[in-house]
């Protein structure tokens, strides 16, 4: 009996260290942009030839609008986790994902538009380069997002004990809302820079 | 303190139990920190081992540059021609050097180590908070490692930028023959050497913050822990930022963005980039690089600390002010990445600020000087090669400092930037004092580690070898840089100013390769004592922090019953009324009463009035 009191206070402890980390994992990550923020402020700051000089196409919008509403499905499929509603989870998990990739389609076709407009990646304007690379390092990283969310669907299916179903999710959907939160500060960065 | 080993079997203590371990999962994909930790220290000492006879290449080129060498075309083959070191090849030398001695040696041989083999035992945890991105972090720095010196082998040669790879010589692949092939390998290795720096980091953090064991708070921690503490954070706040200089590198190398190139001719051809900075990459590449130092001499700063103390038989003076400072130089190291740039035409309001952060980083680090010095004031000093080698990092500490404020001046360092007077300080500053933080580390935790001790006299030849050693390598140097010789030249026969200082450079030479013999006295020393070291005692330094408290034999989960609770802070060392001179973390209060102040009550009423009346029996008086 002792023994298994051990054994789930060390669970909770390690998993409260292991969400511990991913928040720590999210500063690492956020550090990223910011330097390319000020990689950016710096440059652009360089000259006047320098800077976005462009209206950023309006795919960003319907994209931001998908982003977001991911962020609330999943916030959905985490309380449908934490009830035990497996099949509601499961159902928003697959809204969650689409909207996931709805996403990702969005921003190729954001990049596109700039380059109908002559706006390359290979650019004697590197302001405008930074356009790719903030969006392209940010989709990376939905990429990444897009394998935790369906680990968290091969959780549900399988299914996997409640509780470390709920642990999943957790980490899941605080992994995708940081997501969000990042996409929606690039864009405002971006957005204050046009 | 044998009250808390308890040798009962080890099947017996919760999760812990059940463990069918294979050859493979027990010393190579291990996730348990104990092994880790090995695995760190020994890559590291390969690394260092591989980084030193880069520089002793280097310096037989400097100290006989009208020389032939026909062994090293043997060795070297065509980068050696003749037995003469290529310039190209000189260049590729001190590069590889840097980045293995700074990133591979000193950050993850370094923190690696120590982090992963103090972190669960000194604060009391079973493992790491991630054991599975634990080993994922050394398997990645293993790859790195394989990558870098592969390098070597590839034909245009390894990277030859500078270990600080600088734009253009870095971005443009046709500019000389390190900026080919090695160059992207060299990115390549740098990127998983981040990727583990930030899984090990965000893992040591988080363990430290969530796994201590009970009564293990904030202010008990020995300084070892809140120096990797420190440094996990500087780095998981800096490394990232190298990583997005890196991308935007790699697309101005590979795919012809103009992030950090303009208006350049290479080889006749004219380039099409435009536009770019390369001071945008100095600017994001110190925002990293600085920190870095720190990186790399906080945790030698910690290890020191714990061996001074216990070998002093004395408290650390100034515990608090030991962590504030470490505090203090952890925000600092953010904001003074500019002194590296005083050249760079940088606005001299802004090289005023940055020469103010800069020269501040004086005050932490002094106060660290001085609490050294005043923790050996009178100790009942142990002189053990550890020791030793913390005496010698405080040595490094103080001698390069004191360099710092000379270059920390943007007027001097407008002088001295880019000459020996660097190369002299930063070697004794950071790589020296790091290193002997190292040395000192593995002597001290070696019992710990391989449960044998090493030999005594080995360690003294090897600490008075290296010590001389660096001191007669890098002393010279500073009256070098202030005569105006720059780095990283090739041939001081090149140079009429510069021919005077061949003679010394021979000096510095030989200096270096005894230094690097004496080497051979640890690594006989390390390997030997693996097998034939004298069997440790369980605390063979009579030491107070919780890892001198597991069973000499490895088991997972290091303590075979409960995790003991820590009752005091580690450093109660030759407390009056004590019939020992140390006193364990874990021994309760209560059966100290002998020994007990007021002030280690904190205000618990209640404990003070039993002392005070336990005093009171036994006419015993303290002070209030």
């Amino acid at each position: 009996m002792e023994n298994k009191e051990l054994v789930i206070a060390d669970l909770l402890r390690t998993r409260k260290a292991k969400k511990f980390s991913l928040w720590l994992g999210l500063i690492g990550m956020f550090m990223m942009f910011a330097a390319l923020s000020s990689g950016f402020i710096v440059y652009t700051a360089s000259g006047v030839d320098k800077g976005i000089k462009t209206i950023l196409p309006h795919a960003f919008i319907y994209s931001t609008v998908a982003i977001i509403l991911s962020s609330v499905t999943i916030h959905f499929a985490f309380q449908a986790a934490k009830t035990g509603n497996l099949v509601r989870q499961k159902s928003l998990l697959i809204f969650t994902l689409a909207l996931g990739l709805v996403f990702f389609v969005l921003q190729l076709k954001a990049w596109g538009i700039l380059t109908e407009r002559g706006i390359y990646f290979i650019n004697n304007n590197a302001s405008q380069s930074f356009i790719y690379i903030f969006t392209g390092l940010h989709l990376a990283h939905i990429i990444a997002g897009i394998i935790v969310l369906l680990r968290c669907y091969i959780g549900a299916v399988k299914p996997i004990a409640h509780d470390y179903n709920v642990f999943r999710m957790d980490l899941g959907a605080i992994f995708w809302h940081f997501l969000d939160l990042l996409w929606i500060y690039i864009y405002v960065f971006l957005l204050l820079n046009q | 303190m044998s009250s808390t080993v308890i040798s009962h079997d080890a099947a017996h203590h919760g999760s812990h139990d059940h463990h069918h371990e294979t050859f493979l999962t027990k010393y190579i994909f291990s996730q348990d920190h104990k092994m880790i930790a090995k695995q760190f220290l020994i890559t590291g000492i390969i690394m260092a081992v591989f980084a030193m006879l880069l520089s002793i290449l280097f310096r037989i080129q400097l100290a006989w540059p009208d020389k032939d060498f026909p062994i090293l075309e043997v060795f070297l083959g065509k980068w050696a021609e003749g037995g003469r070191i290529k310039p190209e090849f000189f260049l590729s030398l001190v590069t590889i050097h840097g980045t293995m001695m700074v990133f591979f040696v000193l950050t993850a041989g370094l923190s690696g180590t120590f982090s992963n083999l103090l972190i669960p035992y000194q604060i009391g945890a079973r493992d790491m908070a991630s054991p599975l991105m634990n080993m994922l972090s050394y398997w990645f720095f293993f790859v790195a490692c394989v990558i870098m010196i592969g390098s070597f082998f590839v034909e245009s040669g390894p990277a030859s930028a500078g270990w600080t790879i600088y734009p253009p010589l870095s971005a443009v692949p046709t500019s000389i023959s390190g900026s080919g092939m090695g160059m992207t390998l060299w990115l390549i290795s740098m990127t998983l050497f981040i990727a583990s720096q930030v899984l090990g980091g965000v893992n040591y953090i988080s363990t430290i913050l969530n796994m201590r064991t009970k009564g293990m708070d904030l202010w008990r921690m020995p300084l070892t822990i809140w120096s990797f503490f420190l440094t996990a954070i500087v780095g998981l706040l800096s490394f990232p930022v190298l990583v997005s200089a890196v991308v935007l590198l790699i697309f101005d190398r590979s795919f012809g963005t103009s992030f950090y190139l303009s208006d350049l001719v290479v080889q006749g051809q004219i380039l099409p980039n435009e536009g770019g900075s390369p001071i945008l990459f100095q600017h994001l590449f110190w925002f990293l690089g600085h920190p870095e130092v720190y990186i790399v001499v906080m945790p030698a700063l910690g290890l020191t600390s714990e061996v001074i103390s216990t070998n002093s038989r004395k408290p650390i003076f100034g515990y608090h002010a030991m962590v504030y400072s470490l505090v203090g130089i952890t925000v600092l190291s953010f904001i003074v990445w500019g002194h590296h740039m005083f050249v760079t035409g940088m606005n001299p309001f802004l090289g005023g600020v940055f020469m103010i952060t800069t020269l501040i980083i004086a005050v932490p680090s002094a106060v660290k000087a001085f609490n050294y010095i005043a923790t050996l004031w009178r100790g009942n000093i142990r002189f053990t090669p550890a020791m030793l080698f913390a005496i010698g990092m405080v040595s490094f500490f103080v001698s390069g400092g004191v360099t710092g404020i000379f270059l920390g001046n943007a007027a001097l360092d407008i002088n001295l930037h880019d000459t020996y007077f660097v190369v002299a300080h930063f070697h004794l500053v950071m790589g020296s004092a790091s290193i002997f933080g190292m040395l000192c580390g593995v002597y001290h935790w070696y019992p710990k580690m391989f449960g044998r001790m090493m030999n005594t006299k080995l360690g003294y030849l090897h600490f008075w070898l290296t010590f001389l050693g660096a001191y007669l390598v890098f002393f010279p140097m500073h009256f070098m840089g202030i005569d105006g010789v720059p780095r990283r030249y090739y041939a001081f026969t090149e140079f009429p100013f510069m021919e005077k200082w061949v003679s010394v450079n021979i000096l510095v030479t030989w200096a270096a390769i005894v230094a690097g013999l004496g080497q051979v006295a640890f690594l006989v020393n390390f390997f030997g004592s693996i097998w034939r070291g004298k069997k440790a005692t369980q605390n063979p330094w009579k030491s107070n922090t919780l890892e001198w408290t597991t069973p000499v034999e490895h088991i997972h989960g290091n303590w075979p019953g409960e995790i003991p609770a820590v009752h005091r802070w580690p450093y109660d060392y030759s407390k009056p009324g004590h019939d020992e001179d140390f006193i364990s973390q874990v021994v309760p209060y209560s059966q100290t009463m002998s020994s007990n102040s007021y002030h280690d009550f904190e205000g618990d009423e209640e404990a003070i009035a039993i002392q005070r009346e336990w005093n009171k029996e036994n006419n015993r008086s303290v002070e209030e």
